[in-house]
């Protein structure tokens, strides 16, 4: 059994004439690494908001270690499985203090105290905030308040987190941080990751893409396979990374060259 | 000169003694475009605050459009009519019914006739490619984000300023939206002489736009030249954990493993016509 299941799934939101969602389907495994890439309005958030059951699917089923989200009593079950990040780091924080964040969701499910305090240092730790229990949450730049979310999240040790394009509001050195930190927990924490995004670099770093387009799966796959497809990413509004434009030019001219992801590869391929 | 800044410092807290902008001399001619880069925290938008006198400097003398803004008495409306900013996240600053009257409000606020008002509100929305009669009875609060953006800079630019600062236009915009911006900004910069003063973590967007590059650090201005100056120096901009704009990277790295090959270029097709010159020239020697 797959640790998430999309099965079929359709859904429309009220007042709508067209589903935002139509014939989705998605298996995630534990300690996978998969991305959701598309335009703004392609559908992607829906879905996130479809994992943790902030909305039901009008079709179709979401199963989540066994449990179907249409099954009402199971809601709160699921959600402490499917832990969510979000795009505004300030939308997120609810304490002054960054160890009374990261152990707010725990005190609500009324764990032992002595066991919120390992789990919030765990958790800080994993996302490299140690040091920072005592500070000032507001005080936290752009790329801390999201790793700090992601900490709370951690502390509640969820199955797996979906990360709702969590560098978008952040700068070169806050997405850094964040990317690295969910690569970190990922390949050496074996942390099940479902990351939406729509930059290709960090969809990139992930074991399988899926690329969604006006309210579907249109293309999926290890991402040296759907990242080829330049043109088609191209027409549908994503962000295509430099290197491969350049890379792609090159070929187009006949230079002889493998698919490339990173400016590494590149380098390696010419010289 | 349009605008000139001598010896300004600006501290925020006093007490702890935080200089976001420390002797800063700048000149900025009319019709220049500059981009302004710089991590965050590094002062870009204390800086262009200073230039429609939105916050006075802690000490040191501004002069926009000849009028000493740093003075007691200095005609502020002048300079915030010729200086327009449009802030980061603009769009969250919309606030009427319609988008026409979103537009209007700064031209009402001059006292224009209804007729002056019509014009300018038409011209705006033209300017960043929304159809008038097609928008201006809708509530700018139902638009895509993209258009919400472009509403509001329109609400700037009905103000008919000489000057437009950006601070961070593109954020959050997707490929799309921001080729519209960047077009729009050329526009204005060419066609209607507006001198642009843009901050951007896009270096995509500063190399291919600006004609002059202005790379902050700790409020001090730490490089000021042509894009194809400023981004040579590479060891300088990592220093100051700054990305180099991606193209630069691949012909830095390739020139790195030997390549005797130009690092100054923006474009991608021009890129590939240099490395297919360099690497093509190697094999042919092989």
């Amino acid at each position: 059994m797959s640790l998430l299941e999309v099965k079929n799934v359709e859904f429309k939101y009220h007042g709508q004439q067209e589903p935002a969602l139509k014939d989705i389907n998605l298996e995630v495994e534990q300690g996978d690494f998969v991305s959701i890439i598309g335009a703004n309005g392609s559908g992607k958030s829906t879905l996130a908001k479809l994992l943790n059951v902030l909305l039901r699917p009008d079709q179709g089923n979401i199963i989540v270690e066994g449990l179907n989200t249409r099954n009402k009593e199971k809601i709160w079950d699921i959600r402490k499985n499917v832990g969510m990040v979000f795009q505004n780091p300030d939308n997120q924080i609810v304490a002054t203090m960054v160890e009374d964040d990261v152990a707010f969701g725990l005190e609500n499910i009324a764990i032992p105290s002595n066991e919120i305090r390992k789990r919030v240092d765990h958790a800080l730790d994993l996302v490299d905030l140690t040091g920072y229990e005592t500070h000032e949450t507001h005080k936290l730049s752009g790329g801390q308040k999201q790793r700090l979310a992601i900490a709370g999240i951690i502390a509640m040790e969820p199955s797996c987190i979906v990360l709702d394009e969590p560098t978008a509001m952040l700068d070169p050195q806050g997405r850094k941080e964040v990317i690295d930190t969910i690569k970190f927990l990922n390949k050496e924490k074996n942390i099940t990751i479902i990351l939406i995004t729509h930059f290709m670099e960090e969809a990139s770093i992930s074991d399988k893409v899926y690329v969604m387009n006006e309210g579907k799966i249109q293309s999926q796959g290890p991402p040296s396979e759907v990242f080829e497809q330049i043109d088609y990413l191209r027409s549908i509004n994503l962000d295509v990374p430099v290197v491969m434009e350049v890379a792609n030019g090159l070929k187009k001219k006949g230079i002889d060259i493998p698919d490339i992801l990173t400016i590494d590869g590149l380098v390696d391929a010419l010289c | 000169m349009l605008i000139e800044l001598q010896d300004v410092t600006h501290i925020y807290d006093q007490e702890q003694n935080v200089k976001a902008l420390d002797d800063i001399n700048l000149e900025i001619d009319e019709h220049e475009f500059i981009g302004i880069v710089g991590h965050t925290g590094s002062g870009k938008t204390t800086l262009v605050q200073m230039f429609n006198s939105l916050i006075k400097p802690t000490s040191g003398t501004i002069y926009v459009d000849g009028i000493k803004t740093t003075e007691k008495k200095a005609n502020l409306k002048h300079v915030r009519q010729t200086v327009g900013l449009v802030f980061q996240y603009p769009e969250h600053q919309l606030f009427e019914e319609t988008i026409y009257d979103d537009v209007a409000f700064g031209p009402r606020n001059l006292n224009l006739g209804k007729e002056e008002v019509d014009k300018r509100v038409k011209v705006a929305l033209d300017l960043v490619g929304l159809d008038f009669d097609e928008f201006k009875e809708r509530s700018p609060f139902n638009l895509s984000g993209g258009q919400q953006r472009r509403v509001a800079i329109a609400g700037v630019l009905a103000m008919r300023p000489r000057v437009l600062i950006l601070d961070e236009p593109s954020a959050g915009l997707d490929p799309q939206g921001r080729e519209k911006l960047k077009a729009l900004l050329k526009r204005l910069h060419q066609s209607y002489n507006i001198t642009i003063i843009l901050i951007s973590h896009r270096m995509e967007e500063i190399t291919q736009l600006s004609s002059r590059v202005i790379v902050m650090d700790h409020g001090k201005i730490v490089l000021n030249g042509s894009p194809r100056e400023v981004f040579s120096h590479k060891e300088k901009l990592e220093k100051l954990s700054l990305e180099l704009p991606e193209i630069t990277e691949i012909l830095f790295r390739l020139r790195e493993r030997g390549c005797d090959i130009r690092t100054d270029i923006f474009t991608v097709e021009e890129a590939v016509d240099e490395i297919i010159k360099v690497i093509g020239s190697k094999e042919n020697v092989n």
